[in-house]
């Protein structure tokens, strides 16, 4: 089969793999038929997640038809068309079996800190991801759901993780109503945050980014004010200011490890890889929120220590919330607002590549070329 | 300054005023639609929901290879990923980080950190021995910066990632550079030797 693999930092290409194979009685094989690059798979892509390994195929956002499964598999059948959560996960461990999904036990024997995920490198499992034409699919039975009949492929492989984690991060500020929410980026994540932000009832929400075109799309699919912060000396200062001097109710982090507007934090992190990410957005997120308010990061970052502004945090008695999705708890609510017209998820989808230019697709993507939000692969 | 003027948001316990609910409703597709925590689909954080499992551990994937895993284990997971083992300097290095190191080290990730680059390193000679070198060109996708107007998105424009964007072709070519220099004094070396016989 033909499969994106990863060669280095900034440098991936398409090659022959074999076709994966039923390697657990509860695993299944995909057809995959539209994979997405997501932002946290430049984290892979520019060679900041330790154990990245040459020849890994990328991709956590997947939808396919189910090509094979194993002989315990009872909920799925071949030739069903279907959409897959980013986590892998076993349903029955006892963090799974407490909903917590995205932190499964037992899936990842490389490390404990965090579950398993396709195709993100050996620190969180070593499983090869969904830039490919097949994909194997562990734990079948749990994961995988076949996609409703009404709803169209780019708004089912949104969901997979982009939207399904840009509403767990709103959810995770515990908005009331009225409260200002500030969102850090402009990204999928970001602009699916600030979305969901409104359905809990924010009375103000505010995107910040350095990307103009990005601040455009917050403005007409996300109806929130923005914040360019390459225009101000210091974007918190800003951000109190515009907040009566009081700070956000909640801000949301949904830039993580590669965030930029620092040059130290951003070189020390992203370039010579000697912090688990650049926590710009971060500090900026702790700084720039009310004293007593929450803090949300969906922002990815890797492993290793962040320079993290700890200090404020604690003065300021920050409640700090956080995780990786748990994306199949967030579907049934999504799949409704999807449905009332609430939100068109695919309204973000700017690039569609074919897998034989998966490397322009990552170039694009990871240098903000052509207006490019979101790319979508095609096998 | 009047007596208005004097309930200051912060100093006294006014709020910053914000659009009515009626208003936001109306503008604003699903405005309040999750206001009630119980509509969240993750509240309460931890809660029993139904996950298709039917079994209490699962049947264990078979271990062809030995498989590394993190010391806070204690035991192979009963599924793992089997793409990429180990191999070569880069997986001598990435296995004593899994077996001596803990997670809670900073000598784990730093050592695996080391293990991507050597492996790096490790592919290039490889491709090059197999008569397949890797083409850069290719495998960073730079062509795309002529056909999606590369110039454009940085003109005019104040990305604060313009400014080390000169780092990003060392990160790709040190491998080549470090090769280079390795091959060079292996050259001198060799030069050196023969002059002296």
């Amino acid at each position: 089969m033909r499969a994106m693999t990863y060669r280095g930092p900034y440098r991936v290409q398409v090659e022959n793999k074999d076709v994966p194979a039923i390697e657990h009685p509860n695993d299944a094989i995909i057809r995959v038929t539209l994979a997405a690059i997501c932002g946290s798979d430049l984290h892979l892509y520019h060679g900041m997640m330790p154990d990245t390994r040459v020849g890994t195929t990328f991709g956590h956002e997947f939808i396919g038809v189910v090509e094979q499964v194993g002989s315990s598999v009872q909920n799925l059948s071949p030739g069903d068309r279907v959409m897959v959560p980013f986590n892998v996960y076993c349903g029955s461990c006892y963090f799974c079996s407490r909903g917590l999904f995205s932190n499964c036990h037992n899936v990842n024997p490389n490390a404990t800190a965090v579950g398993g995920i396709y195709g993100y490198s050996h620190t969180c499992g070593g499983y090869d991801g969904g830039q490919a034409e097949f994909v194997r699919v562990p734990f079948a039975d749990v994961g995988p759901s076949v996609i409703p009949d009404w709803m169209g492929d780019e708004d089912a492989l949104m969901c997979t993780d982009a939207l399904a984690t840009g509403y767990f991060g709103a959810q995770l500020g515990e908005i009331v109503e009225g409260d200002t929410v500030v969102v850090f980026g402009a990204g999928p994540v970001g602009l699916y945050a600030a979305k969901s932000a409104w359905f809990m009832g924010a009375g103000r929400v505010i995107v910040v980014d350095q990307l103009e075109y990005r601040l455009e799309k917050a403005r007409s699919f996300a109806h929130a004010e923005t914040v360019n912060f390459t225009e101000f000396d210091d974007v918190v200062v800003h951000l109190k200011r515009t907040t009566d001097g009081l700070g956000a109710d909640v801000v949301i982090d949904a830039v993580g490890a590669e965030a930029d507007g620092n040059f130290i934090q951003h070189v020390t992190a992203t370039k010579l890889k000697l912090q688990g990410g650049s926590p710009v957005a971060l500090n900026w997120a702790i700084d720039g929120v009310r004293k007593g308010g929450t803090v949300s990061v969906v922002g990815a970052y890797g492993p290793i220590f962040s320079a993290v502004k700890f200090g404020d945090a604690l003065n300021k008695g920050l409640t700090l919330r956080m995780n990786q999705a748990p994306v199949k708890r967030q579907w049934p609510r999504l799949f409704e607002h999807i449905r009332n017209g609430h939100l068109t998820p695919s309204d973000i989808v700017t690039h569609r590549f074919p897998l034989e230019d998966v490397a322009e697709a990552y170039h694009v993507f990871s240098a903000k070329l052509d207006g490019c939000i979101k790319p979508v692969i095609v096998p | 300054m009047s007596p208005a003027d004097d309930r200051i948001p912060v100093y006294t316990s006014a709020a910053p005023p914000t659009s009515s609910p009626d208003e936001l409703r109306a503008r604003i597709p699903g405005w309040g639609v999750d206001l009630d925590l119980a509509d969240r689909p993750s509240h309460p954080k931890e809660q029993f929901i139904p996950t298709g499992a039917h079994w209490d551990f699962p049947e264990r994937q078979s271990e062809d290879r030995p498989r590394e895993r993190s010391i806070e284990h204690q035991m192979l997971t009963p599924v793992f990923g089997t793409t990429a083992p180990l191999h070569g300097l880069s997986g001598v290095i990435r296995r004593f980080a899994y077996a001596r190191f803990s997670e809670a080290r900073a000598a784990h990730w730093l050592l695996l950190m080391a293990g991507d680059r050597v492996e790096v390193v490790e592919s290039r000679v490889q491709s090059l021995a197999a008569g397949r070198p890797d083409n850069p060109i290719i495998e960073t996708g730079v062509k795309a910066e002529a056909a999606h107007d590369g110039y454009a998105a940085r003109r005019d424009s104040n990305r604060s990632d313009v400014r080390h964007q000169w780092l990003d072709p060392i990160i790709v070519g040190w491998p080549w550079l470090v090769a280079g220099g390795i091959g060079v004094i292996a050259l001198r070396a060799l030069r050196l030797r023969r002059r002296r016989s």
